[in-house]
């Protein structure tokens, strides 16, 4: 329609991009969450009216946030890592044998971390190396890394109740302002370092670049297998910082850690509005999709539901949101 | 002719490309020398866009090719390092990033940071709107840098990628097919532009399926077959005329020997 007439082209484009289409997709994560939110005010008026709720979803949902958050760069450059379960099990089983061998907590937080970016850019490194989509390369290395660490641990967990633990937990799961458990400070903080990543430096527009149009963005000297290999590095780092969270927070460190996190974290960025396909995606969105799939797991229960219905519960609101998403996408695009 | 005692703006020798089984280059040398423009003349399949391509360090060279920038010979050639030095080009696939707005793709690949590494976003966006209206003839609010470039027209996504090319003021602009799909007037600003390359004293190699666009352009041309440098004329030695009936015997035989 905008072919046939130069002032066609000039009228039709001579504004700038529209409010729902700039926001859109942010308005449509935003008012999900909020409807649930107001269906759980409702139906469960006590819960969601006292601040334990929102003090319970501070503490868990961190958990699987601070994966959420990089894998969402992950997914924007087009690919995907099913294997930071993994990675977040092999580091913090790492954390468990150096402070065993040493007794130096710093030490044993560096050598999980190290761990963490070697995994994670090994993810990165065969992903663009031999071409083999990550989705089927980092089931692999999601068995190799599970492995590794199972043989080494001997299968058996640790206990963190050493007080010299004390320090370190404080700073990690403590309570510090408000009552509010500390891993969800860490959460706001690595949303906005990441965020500041993605939208203000060259590799963070190389990451859009490169899940946008991946030719183009290497035909204009974008070098989109280090960028990829980046990505995968900084998954691997936050998420032996997750597994070291979720460790402190219940004293104990399980050798199947974070199995059940695999799911939660990929919903969240999906639910947030980062496109399947790349180049699209935001980490508030993946912010807000994570306290929507902490919301839901303590909703339901809240709301006199048994727990048996927090999956049907779950699906329904995936499906939805992602079908909104969909349509959201076509009218933007219009 | 004065032009070759210059030092030529990028030289290749004896460069070969061979993907798998197939040679799409063959030893091809050529020069391109300072405000000079070069078309470049081939049937499908003649190793063009490959030429591209190896010119801007997207494929490497085969082992014993040699690509020279301004008298030096140039190891590790990348896209980056190409685009570093001076050399832009417009792709026949335009090479843009669709999702992403206008400014994005504009300065994909080469952003304006600050001095501790920062994206300066807000003067990516001015100089992304003001371009676009001095340079493509948008009046100014006409394309907002915040626009998504899927939302465009063939022709004003053409528009971004020669913008982008003239942005950063190459020593060398390589234009590959850049007029297809393109309606009359948008070639015609097109065929400007190469003209403008020319009296701001720059070179360009300009691709093209169509003599007619070609010829009236240029200063020189190369006809290249498959793989292969199969003619150099100056204008001034060959008629448009000739040129046609040169290539149609290319096309016929592969050679041009008989000419």
């Amino acid at each position: 329609m905008t072919e046939n007439t130069k002032t066609a082209v000039k009228g039709n484009s001579a504004r700038p991009p529209s409010f729902w289409r700039r926001f859109g997709m942010q308005f449509g994560i935003w008012s999900v969450g909020i409807l649930i939110w107001l269906v759980f005010v409702f139906t469960a008026a006590e819960t969601f009216t006292s601040k334990d709720i929102y003090l319970a979803f501070a503490s868990t949902t961190p958990m699987f946030a601070i994966m959420a958050i990089p894998l969402t760069l992950i997914v924007i450059t087009g690919e995907i890592d099913l294997s930071f379960p993994s990675i977040s099990a092999l580091a913090t089983g790492g954390f468990a044998k150096i402070y065993a061998g040493t007794g130096n907590v710093l030490l044993g937080i560096g050598v999980a971390l190290i761990i963490g970016v070697i995994c994670g850019y090994l993810n990165g490194w065969l992903t663009t190396r031999f071409a083999i989509p990550s989705l089927v390369i980092t089931i692999g290395t999601g068995f190799l890394f599970r492995g590794i660490e199972l043989a080494w641990m001997n299968g058996s967990g640790t206990a963190l109740t050493d007080p010299e633990l004390d320090g370190i937990k404080s700073i990690l799961v403590g309570r510090t302002f408000f009552g509010i458990a500390n891993q969800f400070w860490w959460t706001i903080l690595i949303t906005g370092i990441l965020w500041y990543v993605l939208n203000r430096t060259r590799f963070g527009a190389h990451i859009f670049l490169t899940g946008d149009n991946k030719t183009s963005a290497q035909l204009m000297g974008v070098n989109v297998s280090k960028v990829k290999r980046r990505t995968f590095a900084i998954m691997g780092f936050f998420a032996a910082f997750a597994g070291l969270v979720s460790s402190f927070d219940i004293s104990y460190f399980w050798p199947t850690m974070g199995e059940g996190q695999l799911m939660n974290s990929i919903a969240a960025v999906f639910l947030g509005g980062t496109s399947v396909f790349g180049g699209i995606g935001t980490l508030t969105g993946t912010f807000v999709g994570s306290f929507i799939i902490g919301a839901i797991n303590a909703g339901i229960v809240a709301s006199g539901l048994t727990a048996f219905y927090t999956q049907v519960f779950f699906g329904l609101v995936i499906i939805a949101s992602v079908i909104l998403q969909a349509i959201i996408s076509k009218r933007v695009k219009r | 002719m004065q032009v070759n005692t210059a030092i030529p703006v990028i030289e290749l020798k004896n460069v070969s490309k061979t993907f798998g089984e197939v040679r799409s280059l063959s030893e091809v040398s050529l020069a391109i020398y300072p405000g000079e423009i070069v078309g470049l003349l081939g049937d499908n399949g003649a190793g063009k866009s490959t030429l591209v391509k190896t010119i801007m360090g997207f494929h490497q060279p085969d082992d014993g090719g040699e690509i020279w920038f301004k008298g030096e010979k140039i190891s590790d050639w990348n896209v980056a390092k190409a685009r570093e030095l001076g050399i832009e080009t417009i792709y026949q696939e335009r090479a843009l990033c669709e999702l992403q707005p206008i400014w994005r793709n504009m300065f994909m690949g080469r952003e304006i940071v600050n001095r501790f590494g920062k994206l300066d976003v807000k003067r990516m966006k001015e100089e992304a709107s003001r371009l676009m209206s001095e340079h493509m003839g948008f009046t100014s609010t006409a394309v907002h840098p915040d626009n998504a470039v899927l939302t465009m027209s063939g022709g004003e996504k053409q528009g971004v990628a020669i913008t982008r090319a003239l942005h950063f003021e190459a020593e060398l602009v390589i234009l590959d097919e850049p007029t297809v799909g393109l309606s009359l007037s948008e070639t015609k600003k097109t065929l400007e532009f190469v003209q403008g390359i020319k009296k701001s004293g720059r070179s360009a190699i300009f691709i093209d399926h169509n003599i007619f666009h070609i010829y009236p352009a240029v200063d020189r041309m190369i006809v290249l077959d498959r793989g292969k440098v199969a003619g150099n004329y100056l204008k001034s030695e060959i008629t448009m005329d000739e040129l046609i009936e040169s290539m149609y015997r290319v096309a016929r035989t592969g050679s041009l020997k008989e000419h």
